[in-house]
């Protein structure tokens, strides 16, 4: 079982609305702070992007489906901020003290922000097993779409795809394992491959027998066939 | 096996805390983080203005356009894209690993990110709402033509639509097929055709001003 964020294929959200044309980036002043705010706690380096992925993820159902975007992304990192002790309960209602923080040395300054967001943070790794699939290779998915190593634990196996037969299109090299990095278990790097696979293999009513989807899967998520 | 307490999955969140009023919600929040230092707000301002006015769309109109009128940079984009655009200057966060899907008329590439809302950022910045919806992420992958036809895009039937979601940090970037009657464009000509919607796959290239 997944968890509310993993809606591919799912029924009942109505049209997709396109923007104008001259839509702001932005469309409120306070969707950009709560970006601006995440980014910038994430540059006290106390977690990961998988961590924080997996934080709006576990946002109760309710919340998730009755938030938006970036109310999922503000709320989120308040939980993050307590569950990783940089802040207290109390800090969050307002009754905590003052004093300057232990991790304020390491606060984003405005100086930094343009190397920060061209340095980025890759994914890939030197070192890996070596991969099992090669191009043109039939894999299936594994079952169940959840996290073998944690409980309830991030994944970034979409339940639509659980199960399925695809074929691998290309090998990205070794990436970052969400399901280990995201709960403090290492990086565990792994082949990542792009998998095709048959529209009509994923949904019994799909809308022209020649159209695929692709996935990005860890070797971990897939299995020979 | 390990099994760590989820602490998010008491209904008693920390959020709750704050503001339930998202606006006064991201303010208290700021506010509490830059009282004791670990925020600058002035950092934030240059993010913002990265992201409102730096880093767009543009971008990936301008690789779009040297794919479509330079040979050598085209065979690089599809061989290697984070090197190519990286070349350009567009790598960054967000846009560690690139991959460029090019659409022909046999078939025609559109991206999503199921699960969230990845997406290229040093080459099209910040996703737009739509992109971002419950809408799209859901219906992106199980019924995409439906989806362009939300955008107003009807493909030949004999085209086959391959969707792209985002489960990793690859990001996808769409080369949109270069329409007809464009020869001798200079690129500065071709990137006004090349709009944002076109790189992600739910619109094509526009037609030029006849």
């Amino acid at each position: 079982m997944t968890r509310v964020h993993d809606m591919g294929g799912r029924f009942g959200d109505g049209p997709v609305v396109p923007d104008a044309a001259d839509a702001p980036v932005f469309e409120e002043d306070w969707h950009a702070r709560a970006l601006a705010v995440t980014l910038a706690c994430g540059a006290l380096g106390q977690w990961n992007l998988d961590t924080s992925r997996h934080a709006r993820e576990r946002l109760a159902p309710k919340d998730y489906a009755g938030f938006s975007y970036y109310e999922k992304w503000i709320s989120a990192l308040a939980d993050l901020l307590v569950e990783q002790d940089v802040l207290t309960r109390e800090d969050l209602a307002g009754a905590g003290p003052e004093a300057v923080h232990r991790l304020a040395g390491k606060a984003l300054k405005a100086a930094s922000v343009p190397g920060v967001l061209a340095k980025g943070g890759p994914a890939d790794r030197a070192d890996g097993p070596q991969p099992r699939f090669s191009a043109g290779q039939a894999v299936r998915v594994r079952v169940p779409a959840d996290n073998p190593l944690q409980d309830g634990g991030h994944t970034r196996l979409p339940q639509y795809a659980a199960g399925a037969r695809g074929y691998i299109l290309r090998l990205h090299g070794n990436h970052v394992l969400p399901d280990s990095n995201a709960h403090g278990l290492g990086e565990a790097p792994e082949p990542l491959y792009a998998v095709r696979f048959h529209a009509r293999m994923l949904w019994s009513h799909a809308e022209h027998p020649d159209d695929e989807v692709v996935l990005d899967m860890w070797q971990s998520y897939l299995e020979p066939l | 096996m390990q099994s760590f307490p989820m602490p998010h999955d008491d209904p008693d969140h920390p959020h709750s805390l704050l503001p339930p009023e998202p606006a006064l919600r991201v303010k208290a929040l700021e506010t509490i983080l830059a009282a004791k230092g670990l925020i600058d707000p002035a950092a934030l301002d240059a993010i913002v203005d990265t992201y409102e006015n730096r880093i767009g769309p543009k971008n990936g109109a301008a690789v779009v356009a040297k794919a479509w009128s330079d040979p050598v940079f085209h065979a690089q984009l599809l061989e290697d894209a984070t090197a190519a655009v990286s070349a350009l200057g567009f790598y960054g966060r967000q846009g560690e690993h690139i991959v460029a899907v090019e659409n022909t008329p046999g078939q025609h590439n559109m991206v999503v990110c199921t699960l969230c809302s990845c997406y290229p950022w040093p080459l099209l910045g910040i996703p737009p709402a739509w992109y971002k919806s419950d809408a799209y992420r859901a219906r992106a992958v199980r019924e995409p033509r439906k989806v362009l036809a939300d955008f107003g895009v009807t493909l030949p039937e004999g085209t086959s639509v391959r969707v792209w979601d985002s489960t990793a940090e690859v990001r996808y970037l769409v080369i949109p097929m270069r329409p007809e009657g464009t020869e001798g464009f200079s690129d500065e000509q071709l990137s006004a055709l090349i709009s944002r919607d076109s790189m992600i796959g739910t619109a094509l290239a526009a037609e030029p001003a006849s």
